[in-house]
């Protein structure tokens, strides 16, 4: 994930202080990897150095954060760009748990990988459970269905994969092991 | 509390076997989905434990009663009291109204006509679909109708609801909706739900899930193993 396309885009939506932009952050996308005070103003701090951002307001030495951030016109285009260019829809498949039960099929043997394709399988029919009991509670917002819904697609779509690959795993360690 | 249990289930369909041996038990207010591939036999399950079908052996005990050695008419009429069933699609009558479909479980169990129609008019609007009341289902979408199929179904507050993939004929999203107000009502009523599903995503709005591979329970919810299929492309 671009964290700066990010924060210029939340910086689109208005003039924000460091704090600001964190907790819009945590607002629009929850269930994302944590990100740090440090990093927001580390990356702010880079903004600034390349003119798309500026700010406002004393420059943050210590004490409480009075430095306010605004997108300025190139930033603004930076962020249209971002937004126009299509993300290459998956070039790769490095996902983990592909390679891991690669991996147990090369080093070990049918049993070994299909008992972590069976604890893999738990751990993911875990998590989908824990989303899905977060987008049906009575008090949730519109930002945690669709990054709930996000990810439940995934899960739903590594259950399939998995699904399928304990049934062929017997096949597949044969290829492997000829 | 157990409400429902099945022990050592078995049906075959001619030559060809679909459960081979299930024991299972359903407390009140649980939510189970049953799940596996094609032909592992969950909607013959679902039939058996709703009383629809009769096993070949085994038992199938409601509130401490053999249900598999009552007489049709008594599976039926148990049918229309304490158990609901929902289906994929095809179920409502296409000459009557949402209102009067809803209400159809009510009229055959005795409630006057008026009683019916104030009870299936509190369900349509509990499934958000009050405004299709005097709608015949071929003008409405198939969300709708799903909702109105649901509505019937728990119009009578069974004890068990017994959902063979309810939002297998619709899209994510009416899916999503059909079934999150399913979930939601069933848990205010402390309506016990069988879940059929094929789909990991629908099989996690239950409280635990059974999954069966070749009429035989592979393991029940995040603990316990058996032996894995496998070796076939």
């Amino acid at each position: 994930m671009s964290t700066p396309h990010l924060l210029l885009g939340l910086l689109a939506t208005g003039t924000m202080h460091g704090y600001e932009l964190k907790r819009a952050h945590d607002t629009r996308l929850p269930q994302a990897r944590p990100l740090a005070f440090g990093q927001v103003y580390a990356t702010l701090g880079r903004l600034l150095r390349d003119g798309l951002v500026a700010s406002t307001g004393p420059e943050r030495l210590a004490g409480p954060d009075r430095t306010a951030y605004t997108l300025t016109e190139q930033g603004r285009a930076t962020l249209d760009q971002w937004l126009s260019s299509v993300e290459p829809p998956m070039p790769y498949v490095n996902s983990p748990l592909f390679a891991k039960v690669v991996v147990a099929l090369l080093v070990a043997d049918v049993d070994r990988a299909r008992a972590y394709l069976v604890a893999q399988r738990r751990a993911h029919t875990e998590r989908l459970r824990e989303l899905t009991a977060l987008k049906t509670a009575p008090s949730v917002t519109v930002d945690d269905i669709v990054a709930a819904d996000y990810a439940i697609a995934h899960l739903d779509a590594d259950l399939r994969w998995l699904h399928t690959t304990l049934d062929r795993v017997a096949d597949w360690h044969r290829e492997v092991h000829p | 509390m157990t409400q429902l249990q099945a022990r050592g289930l078995v049906k075959s369909y001619g030559p060809t076997p679909a459960l081979r041996g299930i024991t299972l038990d359903i407390d009140e207010g649980e939510i189970v989905a049953v799940t596996g591939p094609s032909g592992c036999g969950k909607s013959t399950l679902l039939h058996c434990l709703a009383g629809i079908l009769r096993p070949d052996a085994g038992e199938v005990s409601w509130r401490g009663h053999r249900l598999d050695t009552w007489s049709e008419a008594a599976r039926s009429r148990l049918r229309r009291t304490d158990f609901g069933v929902l289906f994929q699609f095809g179920q409502l009558v296409p000459e009557l109204t949402a209102a009067e479909n809803v209400a159809l479980p009510l009229l055959l169990a005795g409630t006057g006509r008026r009683a019916a129609r104030t009870a299936a008019l509190t369900w349509l609007e509990r499934l958000s679909v009050a405004e299709c009341a005097d709608v015949r289902p071929g003008e409405m979408s198939g969300g709708q109708q799903q909702r109105c199929a649901t509505a019937r179904a728990l119009v009578t507050e069974p004890r068990v609801l017994f959902a063979d993939e309810p939002t297998g004929a619709l899209d994510t999203l009416a899916g999503e909706q059909v079934l999150t107000q399913l979930v939601r009502l069933a848990r205010e009523h402390r309506t016990s739900v069988v879940l059929v599903t094929h789909e990991p995503r629908i099989a996690a709005y239950a409280d635990r899930e059974v999954v069966l591979r070749d009429g035989v329970i592979d393991h029940t919810g995040l603990g316990l193993d058996a032996p894995l299929a496998g070796g076939s492309r």
